[in-house]
């Protein structure tokens, strides 16, 4: 499942500066984002070169563990939002693949990528397969979580989680935004929750933000949720300098923020891009970049993203590696 | 982000009471109005005589139809104006701009039950939260109260929504609403919601007596709605570096401003949140309307995503 040239040319390099800190970075969704290459961005639910793998992935984990994806009662309508605005979005943006056509309250959809074909009524669950949140996410790469909005707080009360970075839905169920978020460092001292809740409360419908989140992950490895870190973790400590280029990845996390609105829940897709430093290196921009701001992330978030144990050995590795680059290109 | 407008035209006003008009809007070319969540309202434009005022009007029909939104307004002479607007300047035919329905009212989700209050021209939210509730199945009963039967209005579309759920109330001070509810907040079971939505004497009223009975915040709803956006004036910057004074005029940022002469300012939201724009500032006093910068910063930068000039002359250190 390697990166395409194409697909690395529209990777979502997060990286604007030689150093990182947490910061409220939220931005419009709306545009293309420029990342030197091809850009990235612009659609909320993206469908790349790795759909079906990715799709049979996540039927499979869901098949293992059934809690990855959970609904509860009263999110019933956003469920239903959710497969408005992603069966909507998706024909618009890939009428090559997918199509919608409602007629006198149904609607015909097709999905030529997996040879689906549903008739069903909105907001009537038995003209569905399965219970209709469960059955739009195994058509789209992103987990979503979705947060009911009540009083002044939002809750995460539904979503999926297959492709987690070390986080878990199941014990995340159910929470507030604030609560989800208290093991983050510093951040809460930079007040970066506290505006974005701010934000959040008042996201409109048709307004639709992201942001860029990253860490980076052992092996082309997509599930790294909690429940099996025993699975993903060990890999950590035993990553060698000789096999950083093809097993170390930087993992990128593209999270839009979208107001649904039926519900008036806050929909949060997260799409997660693992590229491969020997990947990211065909970029020279890219790698110069990443050395730079690895040697600078400060200790605690470098511990936080659980980056400790091969940290300096990769900044040492893309030293090396660009150092040739600019070997050659002199 | 600037809120765009949607054009839709008047198909139908009725006269529901003395004070109060309906209005059926309907969309220009047949595309259908953005679905919305019970407890929703639009602004709406209101041409006047001498600027356009925004008035905000929730939405009183169901969530569910999509080729017609229905608002409500009364005609309150001594109000800024926007309901006289409605009322005198906007006809039968006319196409008026509304921005997307946006939600500071919505029900609680979780509410296994619901007691819903209504107070006059209050009682316009809950036709959709009637319709809401009633597809749903969750159990709810709506206390209505108004001056005289001559003022009661939607009483047709309440009793099409939500057949069985409605007690209607004569009252001009609200004992009788109060003396009708007393018996019934003190009987709900865990789990109901009450929401409250009239005149704000009214409200406090309710409020108080389901506090008195022993109701938790966490289960009590008001509709506040957003006053409107403090009005953009237009006001003019000076540039320390170079003396040049730019000219903001009402409809841009003062971002947008600088931008259209050709200074580029790092910026990501454009909605006065992630800090990117900060500029700092060597004079005048600006109007913060940014929740990023800290306030012992007020005095030296400022956010021209969103944030404007309160007193000038007003210079950047650019
Ligand atoms: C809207 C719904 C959101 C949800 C459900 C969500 C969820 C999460 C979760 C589960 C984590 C992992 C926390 C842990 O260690 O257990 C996390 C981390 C984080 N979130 Fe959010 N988040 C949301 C929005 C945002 C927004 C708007 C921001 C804006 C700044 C943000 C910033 C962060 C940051 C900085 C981290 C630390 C990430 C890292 O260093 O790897 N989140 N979020
Ligand atoms: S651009 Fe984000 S605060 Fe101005």
């Amino acid at each position: 499942m390697a990166n395409s040239p194409d697909a690395i040319a529209h990777f979502p390099f997060p990286f604007d500066q030689d150093t990182y800190m947490y910061s409220t970075n939220v931005e419009p969704a709306d545009q293309v984002r420029d990342n030197g290459m091809a850009g990235w961005g612009g659609r909320v639910y993206d469908v790349c070169e790795h759909y079906r793998d990715e799709i049979a992935l996540r039927n499979e984990i869901l098949a293992r563990d059934p809690l990855r994806c959970q609904v509860l009662p009263h999110m019933r309508e956003a469920a239903w939002d959710v497969v408005e605005h992603a069966t909507t979005s998706m024909a618009t943006d890939y009428p090559d693949w997918f199509s919608r056509e409602e007629r006198g309250g149904e609607v015909r959809w097709t999905n030529r990528l997996l040879d689906l074909e549903q008739v069903f009524t909105p907001g009537v669950e038995d003209t569905l397969p399965e219970e209709p949140f469960h059955w739009m996410m195994r058509q789209v790469q992103e987990d979503i979580e979705l947060l009911d909005h009540r009083g002044d707080a939002l809750y995460v009360d539904a979503g999926i989680l297959t492709f987690g970075a070390d986080w878990s839905l199941d014990f995340d169920l159910g929470m507030s935004f604030l609560e989800i978020h208290g093991p983050v460092p510093r951040a809460h001292e930079l007040g970066v929750f506290q505006r974005a809740h701010t934000f959040l409360l008042g996201l409109r419908a048709g307004q639709n933000f992201r942001r860029t989140n990253w860490t980076m992950t052992v092996g082309r490895r997509l599930d790294t949720v909690t429940e099996v870190y025993p699975e993903w973790g060990p890999d950590r400590a035993s990553l060698t300098y000789d096999e950083i280029g093809p097993r170390l990845h930087l993992r990128v996390e593209v999270q839009h923020f979208v107001r649904l609105p039926r519900s008036n829940a806050v929909m949060f897709p997260i799409r997660t891009y693992l590229i491969s430093l020997d990947e990211l290196c065909t970029v020279p921009a890219w790698s110069m970049r990443l050395e730079r701001v690895l040697a600078s992330l400060p200790d605690d978030l470098t511990d936080y993203k659980g980056l400790a144990r091969y940290r300096d050995m990769t900044v040492q590795w893309l030293a090396e590696r660009n150092a040739t680059l600019g070997a050659t290109a002199a | 982000m600037a809120v765009t407008t949607i054009k839709v035209r008047v198909a139908e006003i009725t006269e529901l009471t003395p004070e109060i008009r309906a209005f059926d809007l309907v969309p220009l070319n047949g595309t259908p109005l953005p679905p919305f969540s019970p407890g929703s309202h639009v602004v709406v434009h209101v041409p006047g005589e001498d600027r356009v005022r925004k008035n905000p009007y929730s939405l009183a029909s169901s969530p569910w139809e999509q080729d017609r939104y229905r608002i409500a307004v009364r005609r309150i002479d001594e109000g800024r104006g926007g309901s006289v607007g409605m009322h005198e300047r906007v006809r039968w035919g006319d196409v008026i701009e509304i921005e997307p329905p946006h939600n500071l009212f919505a029900p609680d989700r979780a509410a296994t039950r619901h007691v819903l209050v209504a107070g006059g021209i209050g009682v316009t939210p809950f036709v959709a939260y009637a319709h809401a509730l009633a597809r749903d199945g969750v159990p709810f009963e709506l206390h209505y109260a108004f001056r005289g039967p001559e003022h009661a209005a939607l009483l047709d579309d309440l009793a099409a929504a939500s057949p069985g759920a409605l007690s209607t109330y004569v009252d001009d001070d609200g004992t009788a609403v109060l003396a009708g509810l007393r018996e019934r907040l003190a009987g709900q079971p865990l789990g109901t919601h009450l929401s409250v939505c009239g005149p704000a004497p009214m409200m406090d009223a309710v409020l108080g007596l389901a506090r008195e009975l022993g109701w938790p915040e966490s289960r009590l709803h008001l509709e506040r709605f957003a006053l409107d956006e403090a009005p953009r004036l237009p006001f003019s910057v000076r540039l320390a570096s170079t003396d040049e004074v730019i000219e903001v005029p009402a409809e841009l940022t003062l971002l947008e401003a600088l931008e259209d002469r050709g200074i580029e300012i790092p910026y990501l939201c454009r909605q006065g949140i992630c800090g990117e724009c900060r500029t700092p500032i060597v004079d005048g006093t600006p109007d913060h309307r940014d929740i990023f910068l800290p306030a012992e910063e007020h005095g030296s930068a400022l956010m021209p995503c969103v944030s404007r000039c309160a007193r000038g002359p007003l210079v950047l250190d650019l």
